[in-house]
């Protein structure tokens, strides 16, 4: 079972208490009335979906309720950090060791499971 | 039809979610609670102090804490969230609302409901349909904490070593009930 950090409960708790809640760190336009149409679809519509380090709110909806926001590897599925809604993205590179290179298969992301 | 409603004693008249229910095990009892009022209560810090002289009872703010007197329980949920449980039936609304603070307090005595949970096998039963951790290390006598009990959500409170208070919404306590029981069946083994 996956094992995710709230900031604000301060420990780990089970991924069954949490939801993901799309992608952080989007601005909301100031100007929504006055942007053309193809602005608006970028900004409501159009994520990256990168491969690999990805930055994402999620809520612990089945405890403390509240929003935070997550560093997660799309590909090893590992959390890199969890840290309260509203703060800055964290520095990645202190966040990810640099032995551990990128896995590409199912099969060595399973192995290299910690 | 006035005259017949004034003259119907609704008290008598109403059906606890759990009535005549009993279950559990050797290992684990479950005794469905008494009726309590209850309330969700929701304050910025600086209104903490003032709300917790007016209903008797500390809110505390660190993560997964309680503070309990007289029968009266209020259980951090949450940064700015509080469920308090009082088991006298007292007017939890009237109390907070004699603060004179800016806060959000919601009446859900009859939302929840609760099922008591008592014997040496009580950690393993509700561990049946609940991930956390529930040792006395990490979860001790007066800890509480929201989570979820398989597909339910529920409020967790040890009241004693071998005792916890398992709140839960009453349309979800018999299916909270019902497994619960097997829980506790498996716990004595």
């Amino acid at each position: 079972m996956l094992l995710i950090y709230c900031p604000y409960c301060e420990e780990e708790r089970s991924e069954l208490e949490f939801r993901q809640g799309g992608d952080a760190h989007i601005a909301r336009p100031t100007n929504m009335t006055e942007m053309s149409d193809e602005d608006f679809e970028a900004f409501f519509f159009l994520r990256d979906n990168v491969k690999g380090l990805t930055f994402e709110r999620w809520r612990h909806l089945n405890g403390c309720g509240r929003f935070f926001n997550a560093a997660r590897d799309t590909v090893s599925d590992k959390f890199l950090t969890t840290y309260k809604a509203g703060l800055p993205r964290p520095d990645v590179s202190t966040l990810r060791p640099a032995a551990s290179a990128p896995v590409e298969t199912y099969e060595a992301t399973e192995s290299d499971a910690k | 039809m006035s005259d017949l409603i004034a003259a119907t004693d609704l008290s008598n008249a109403r059906t606890l979610a759990l009535a005549g229910r009993h279950g559990g095990s050797g290992a684990a009892a479950l005794t469905p609670a008494a009726p309590a009022t209850r309330l969700s209560l929701r304050a910025k810090p600086e209104a903490v102090s003032a709300l917790s002289a007016a209903l008797g009872v500390s809110l505390l703010t660190k993560p997964k804490t309680s503070a309990s007197s007289n029968g009266r329980h209020a259980l951090w949920l949450g940064p700015d969230e509080w469920l308090v449980i009082d088991e006298n039936e007292a007017d939890l609304m009237a109390a907070v609302a004699s603060s004179g603070v800016l806060h959000s307090a919601t009446d859900v005595s009859h939302r929840n409901t609760a099922i008591l949970v008592k014997g040496f096998g009580a950690e393993t039963a509700i561990n049946g349909g609940c991930p956390q951790d529930l040792s006395l290390a990490a979860f001790p006598v007066g800890a509480c904490s929201r989570t979820v009990f398989a597909k339910s959500e529920i409020v967790l409170l040890r009241t004693a070593e071998d005792a916890f208070r398992v709140e839960c919404w009453r349309s979800f306590s018999p299916y909270v009930f019902g497994l619960l029981s097997e829980a506790a069946e498996d716990a004595g083994n």
